[in-house]
C-alpha cells in the first residue's frame, strides 16, 4: 500500500498507509492527522485541506482543475508554487512516499 | 478542573465547536451531546453522493471515532437534552441525569417543516435531513419508479437530480413562480430549470398541492388544486426547516426566527451560546438579523465560539457562502443577495459559464457563479473586504477582478505617510 508522509508546520513527520484511490485529505482525517480541517468535506468550496506538496512529487500529480486553482486563492496561509488541496489528490502506486507539508493554519 | 463546556447537538456546528476548542488549546472537559445515534457526520452528501451510492456512511463521518477519544471529547450519542437550569448551570437529559456546565453551546439545528396537506402521512412520503431519512430515501429510490419532489429549493432539486440520475421519472412541484427564488436571481433559476428539463426532469412552478392520495396507506399520486394529478410511488418533500428553539425558549432565552444571539454569538445568558441552523445573529453582510442554514455558517460560528470560550472573545463576522450540486453543475454563492437593487452578469448562460453580481445601494453584496470558480472566490474577497467595485467593472470581462482586489488590498496594508 502506498505511503503518504504528512509533515506538520512544526516539522513533525507521520507516515501513513493509504489505499490507492483514497484522497490525501480523507487519509489524514482517518489517521488523526491534525492540521487538515476539511470543512466542506472535499468538494472544493473551502481551502481548509491546503497542503504544500514536496517538489519531487508535485509534477507527478495531475494538474489542478480551475475550481481547485480558484480555491487556493483564498487559502488562510498564502499559496506557494506547490500548493494543492489535499481533497483533490488521489493516492496512486506511483505516488508512494508522497510528502505533503501542512500549513500553520487552515482558517 | 471545572465543569467545562457542554455542547448540545452533534451536527457540523456542534462537532466543530468541540474540535476547535481543542485546537485553540482549551483544556477543560468537553461534552458533546446529540439525539442521533451516530458519531457526527456531514449532511451535504445526504442529498448528493450518499443516495447515489458514491459515498458510504464511513466516508461522510466528520472524523473517525478515535478522534473523540484522542481529543478527550466525551461524545454522548442518542441522548436528548430536555431542559437547561440556568441558575444551577446544568442541563437535564431525558434519562433524568443532570450535567454541569461552565459554558453551554446550543448547536441544536432544525427539523423538517412538515407538509400540511391531506395524505402527507402516507407511506412513501419522505423527508430528508438525517442519516436515517437519507437511508430511507436511498432504499425507496431503489424500487420506486415515479418520483414527485415537493419543493424546488436546494434540497428538492438536489434529490431530483439524484433520482433522475438513477433513471427515475421525476417531477418537481414548486409553489412559487420559479426555482430557488428565495435566494437566487431569475437568470439562475432559469438556468437550473433548463438544466433539469434537458435531463428529463419535469418542473411545474406555481403549483399548489391540494392533496396526496393513495391506497392501503401507500402513496399513489399528488394532486394539484387545479386537479392535475401526478402519479407517484415516492414523494420527497423539501419545503424548508424550522429551527429547534424550544430548549432555549423554555429556559427563558430570547427567541425570534431562531435562538437570538448578539455579535459574539451569546444568548441573553453570557454563559450560553447558540450557533448554526438554530441561531439568529446580526449579520454585517446582510445588514440584518439572519438565520443561515449552511456548512460555512455552522463551522465558522463554531470556530468563533470556541475562540471566545478559550479566552479570546471576538465578534463573528465571517462572510456567508453556500453551494449546491445538481447533475454536473455546481452553483457557488458568496454573500447575501436579499435586498439587492441591481444585478449584472459576467459570462453567459449559453456558454454555461455565468456569474451574477448583486448590488445594494452601489455596494457589491453577493456573487452567484456557475462554472466560474474564480469569480466566486474573488467575489468572497471583494465582498468581505468591502472592495469598491462598480457594476460596469463586474460585467466587463476585460477587468481582472483578482488584480483589482489585490491592488486595493495591497494599498490598504501600506503604511500611510503621516
Amino acid at each position: 500500500m502506498p505511503k503518504v508522509i504528512y509533515v506538520s508546520a512544526k516539522g513533525d513527520a507521520r507516515e501513513v498507509d493509504v489505499p490507492v484511490g483514497t484522497t490525501v485529505m480523507a487519509a489524514a482525517l482517518k489517521n488523526g492527522i491534525d492540521g487538515i480541517v476539511a470543512e466542506c468535506g472535499g468538494v472544493c468550496m473551502c481551502s481548509t485541506c491546503h497542503v504544500f506538496v514536496d517538489e519531487n512529487f508535485f509534477d507527478r500529480l495531475p494538474p489542478a482543475q480551475d475550481t481547485e486553482e480558484a480555491v487556493l486563492e483564498i487559502a488562510a496561509e498564502e499559496r506557494q508554487p506547490t500548493s494543492r488541496l489535499s481533497c483533490q489528490i488521489k493516492v496512486t502506486d506511483d505516488l508512494d512516499g508522497l510528502i505533503v507539508r501542512l500549513p500553520e493554519r487552515q482558517r | 478542573m471545572g465543569a467545562g463546556t457542554v455542547i448540545v447537538g452533534t451536527g457540523q456546528a456542534g462537532f466543530q465547536t468541540a474540535a476547535s476548542l481543542r485546537s485553540e488549546g482549551y483544556e477543560e472537559p468537553i461534552t458533546l451531546i446529540g439525539e442521533e445515534p451516530h458519531i457526527p457526520y456531514q449532511r451535504p452528501p445526504l442529498t448528493k453522493g450518499f443516495p447515489l451510492g458514491q459515498q458510504s456512511f464511513e466516508s461522510i463521518q466528520l472524523r473517525p471515532e478515535r478522534f473523540y477519544r484522542d481529543h478527550r471529547i466525551d461524545l454522548l450519542a442518542a441522548k436528548r437534552v430536555t431542559a437547561i437550569d440556568r441558575a444551577e448551570r446544568k442541563v437535564q437529559l431525558e434519562s433524568g441525569a443532570r450535567l454541569s456546565y461552565e459554558k453551554l453551546v446550543l448547536a441544536v439545528g432544525a427539523r423538517n417543516r412538515k407538509l400540511a396537506v391531506k395524505g402527507a402521512e402516507l407511506d412513501g412520503v419522505l423527508y430528508l435531513r438525517s442519516l436515517e431519512e437519507a437511508i430511507a430515501v436511498k432504499e425507496g429510490l431503489q424500487s420506486a419508479q415515479e418520483i414527485v419532489v415537493i419543493g424546488g429549493g436546494f434540497i428538492g432539486l438536489e434529490i431530483a437530480a439524484v433520482a433522475r440520475t438513477l433513471g427515475k421519472s421525476v417531477t418537481v412541484l414548486e409553489a412559487l413562480p420559479r426555482l430557488m427564488s428565495r435566494v437566487v436571481a431569475p437568470i439562475i433559476s432559469d438556468f437550473f430549470r433548463e438544466l433539469h428539463a434537458s435531463r428529463g426532469v419535469k418542473i411545474i412552478c406555481d403549483a399548489t398541492i391540494s392533496e396526496i392520495s393513495g391506497s392501503h396507506g401507500k402513496v399513489q399520486r399528488v394532486v394539484l388544486r387545479d386537479g392535475t394529478a401526478f402519479p407517484a410511488d415516492l414523494v420527497m418533500v423539501g419545503v424548508g426547516i424550522t429551527p429547534n428553539v424550544e430548549l432555549a425558549r423554555d429556559a427563558g432565552l430570547g427567541v425570534a426566527n431562531g435562538v437570538a444571539v448578539n455579535e459574539y454569538l451569546e444568548t441573553d445568558d453570557e454563559n450560553i451560546f447558540a450557533i448554526g441552523d438554530c441561531a439568529e445573529h446580526p449579520c454585517i453582510f446582510a445588514g440584518a438579523r439572519v438565520r443561515l442554514e449552511s456548512v460555512q455558517n455552522a463551522a465558522d460560528q463554531a470556530q468563533r465560539v470556541a475562540t471566545t470560550i478559550a479566552g479570546r472573545r471576538s465578534c463573528y463576522r465571517a462572510l456567508p457562502w453556500f453551494w449546491t450540486d445538481q447533475f454536473d453543475i455546481k452553483l457557488q454563492m458568496a454573500g447575501i443577495s436579499q435586498g439587492h437593487d441591481q444585478i449584472v452578469t459576467r459570462g453567459n448562460a449559453a456558454s454555461r459559464k455565468l456569474s451574477v453580481f448583486y448590488f445594494k445601494q452601489d455596494r457589491l453584496v453577493a456573487v452567484d457563479s456557475i462554472n466560474r470558480p474564480l469569480d466566486h472566490m474573488i467575489g468572497r474577497k471583494l465582498i468581505a473586504g468591502g472592495v469598491p467595485l462598480t457594476p460596469e467593472q463586474a460585467t466587463d470581462e476585460s477587468v481582472d477582478l483578482r488584480a483589482l482586489e489585490h491592488t486595493v488590498t495591497q494599498k490598504r496594508s501600506e503604511p500611510t505617510s503621516h
